[in-house]
């Protein structure tokens, strides 16, 4: 359809009007007032000791989550695609379960569960675990909402793969784990890293489940999100915006990541270095030169 | 054969495969994933339901019932229809713009509609607090009504609508537009008749998405809305706040409703998909599932 010139530029002013009012405005703004006064305020707002605690602390969960569930996520995601069983469609569909979920109930599951009077809290109190109000807590939020990034960008490159590169190695002579490392890793290395950046800015981000579990104690159990609502609350604008820019700035990393990586995705077998259109074909004129 | 994502097999009928993991392909590795599942997931997901009904059904009742949790959860239901009615127009127009308009910086544009997902959410209320809050430069103040619960909603909801009808756009076959222009059909009657119905399925999985999405929301809530009871308290921020006062089993009922609809949110979107692989069914189905993994980025449902 060609749209006529009216309608053309109603569309666009439509269209800019909106992004522009909702999404570029307030981030501009945000930018703005942090940058109001110069390097100096933001700078130093993010360099006191409870800043650098949050942030020490917001790394500590990506270092704790992010390992846990991607070696969870490639393996799980194997077990989906490789592996004929009748659990398949009940773990997939538990695995999507955190997406599903408010971070609020999931900090509230967590409390009901670890909490003094939960199901578990008594008894890990009495063997000296402290997991609410303190990081092993903060950490299973984090990986309850983090969960599924990992397993749902592996498993749509496993299933493009295919198994034929994987049937040839292994009759070859080369065991699971020499097919796994050698073969199958290097095939699925795109999907990872994409599930593994998703990962992390989830983590980094993390707000609501964590605000519960953690009892948002400054300079202990305060992440980077906590400690900017905190900062606002009290008043310290300077504070909250810079640490808003910091949380924000890691954000438009991932937006780039996130466009490298679906242009990686799109142009098909392109992240996948050894053919995947036409694997049988590729080994043949292999073995045959 | 090319290897488009449109001929993949589903899970459930993958082949039997070369590799073989010591311990992945016994019941070992089966095991590990349920346990870790069941550990990091059920198990806690289990402990609300059963909070909940630590009074029985009827405490379950009486706790949902009660007037403060009621308009909680009506507030929250009727915001989260009204963005994505709002949503739900925008998000067409915008994907209208992106794929069939041309302008400089398109591409740039086109990456920033997913801002939404990646900032966290914390940062998306506290952004928009600068520009439309007490302090506001343009002397519009909406902190703190319900005016600021829409508008927070509608930031963090609009890459939904947006994503899920862009690949429908492009994919569309443009002879259909022609033959019905060619048939004397004006601008109007062509989209109404012929784009419209098909970017439909698009438009209603991104507002289940969305509104699945906005039922849950808190980050971007709690510094603008004001969190103030019967006005602007949301279901999430009420939930939080009886946890704070102790009342566990209340908080946990209405959990267990946020849950049973945005559950019911997700099952109607895969429902409404299909289990096609192919065609323009599995192009929807696909691209749920992107906007679904992208969408929890910056701070879940």
């Amino acid at each position: 359809m060609t749209t006529s010139p009216p309608a053309k530029w109603g569309l666009r002013g439509l269209a800019f009007g909106y992004l522009g009012l909702l999404l570029l405005a307030p981030v501009g703004m945000i930018f703005y007032k942090t940058f109001e006064h110069g390097f100096g305020p933001p700078w130093e707002a993010m360099t006191s000791p409870e800043a650098i605690h949050a942030i020490q602390l917001t790394l500590l969960m990506v270092a704790a989550a992010v390992p846990l569930n991607t070696v969870f996520g490639v393996g799980c995601a194997i077990l989906l695609v490789r592996r004929r069983s009748w659990t398949n469609r009940w773990i997939d569909a538990i695995i999507n379960l955190p997406f599903a979920i408010s971070p609020i109930v999931i900090g509230l599951a967590l409390y009901l569960l670890y909490g003094n009077s939960g199901w578990f809290g008594p008894t890990l109190a009495e063997w000296g675990f402290q997991v609410l109000f303190s990081w092993p807590g903060m950490v299973l939020a984090s990986i309850f909402v983090s969960l599924p990034f990992v397993v749902r960008e592996v498993v749509p490159v496993l299933q493009e793969i295919g198994t034929e590169q994987e049937q040839a190695a292994s009759t070859l002579g080369a065991n699971g784990w020499q097919t796994f490392w050698r073969i199958t890793l290097p095939a699925i290395r795109w999907g990872v890293a994409y599930g593994v950046v998703l990962t992390t800015a989830r983590v980094l981000g993390e707000f609501g489940a964590v605000t519960i579990v953690s009892g948002s104690i400054s300079g202990e159990t305060e992440t980077l999100p906590l400690y900017v609502a905190k900062a606002f609350e009290q008043f310290q604008e300077e504070a909250a915006y810079a640490g808003a820019i910091v949380l924000a700035l890691l954000a438009l990393t991932t937006l780039l990541l996130m466009s490298v990586g679906g242009r990686r995705a799109k142009s098909g077998g392109a992240p996948i270095p050894a053919g995947t259109e036409v694997p049988v074909a590729a080994s043949t004129t292999k073995e045959g030169s | 054969m090319e290897a488009h994502p449109a001929n993949l097999p589903p899970v459930s009928a993958a082949p039997r495969a070369g590799l073989r993991l010591p311990g992945v392909g016994t019941g070992l590795g089966r095991g590990l994933v349920v346990l870790y599942l069941s550990l990091m997931v059920l198990l806690p997901l289990a402990a609300v339901v059963d909070n909940s009904l630590s009074n029985g059904i009827e405490g379950f009742w009486n706790a949902v019932s009660d007037p403060r949790s009621t308009a909680a959860l009506k507030l929250t239901v009727i915001c989260s229809l009204i963005v994505v009615a709002i949503n739900g127009f925008f998000g067409t127009v915008i994907a209208w713009v992106l794929v069939r308009d041309d302008f400089p910086g398109k591409g740039a544009v086109n990456a920033l509609i997913d801002l939404p997902f990646a900032l966290p959410t914390i940062v998306a209320g506290l952004t928009l607090l600068t520009l439309y809050g007490s302090e506001s430069p343009i002397g519009l103040n909406v902190a703190f009504t319900r005016v600021a619960v829409v508008m927070a909603l509608c930031f963090i909801t609009l890459p939904f609508v947006v994503r899920a009808v862009q690949p429908l756009l492009m994919e569309m076959d443009r002879e259909m537009e022609e033959a019905s222009t060619s048939l004397g059909a004006g601008g109007f009657t062509t989209f109404r008749r012929i784009i419209f119905p098909n970017l439909l399925p698009g438009i209603v999985a991104g507002i289940m998405l969305a509104f699945a999405r906005a039922l849950g929301e808190y980050g971007s809530l709690i510094l603008i809305s004001g969190n103030i009871p019967f006005e602007t308290e949301v279901s999430s921020v009420f939930i939080r706040s009886q946890i704070e006062t102790g009342n566990e089993a209340g908080a946990s009922a209405v959990s267990v409703v946020l849950l049973a609809l945005s559950l019911l949110m997700l099952i109607g979107v895969s429902l409404f998909a299909g289990s096609g692989e192919r065609g323009k069914k599995g192009l929807l189905r696909r691209t749920i599932n992107r906007t679904i993994s992208r969408s929890q980025v910056g701070g879940g449902v």
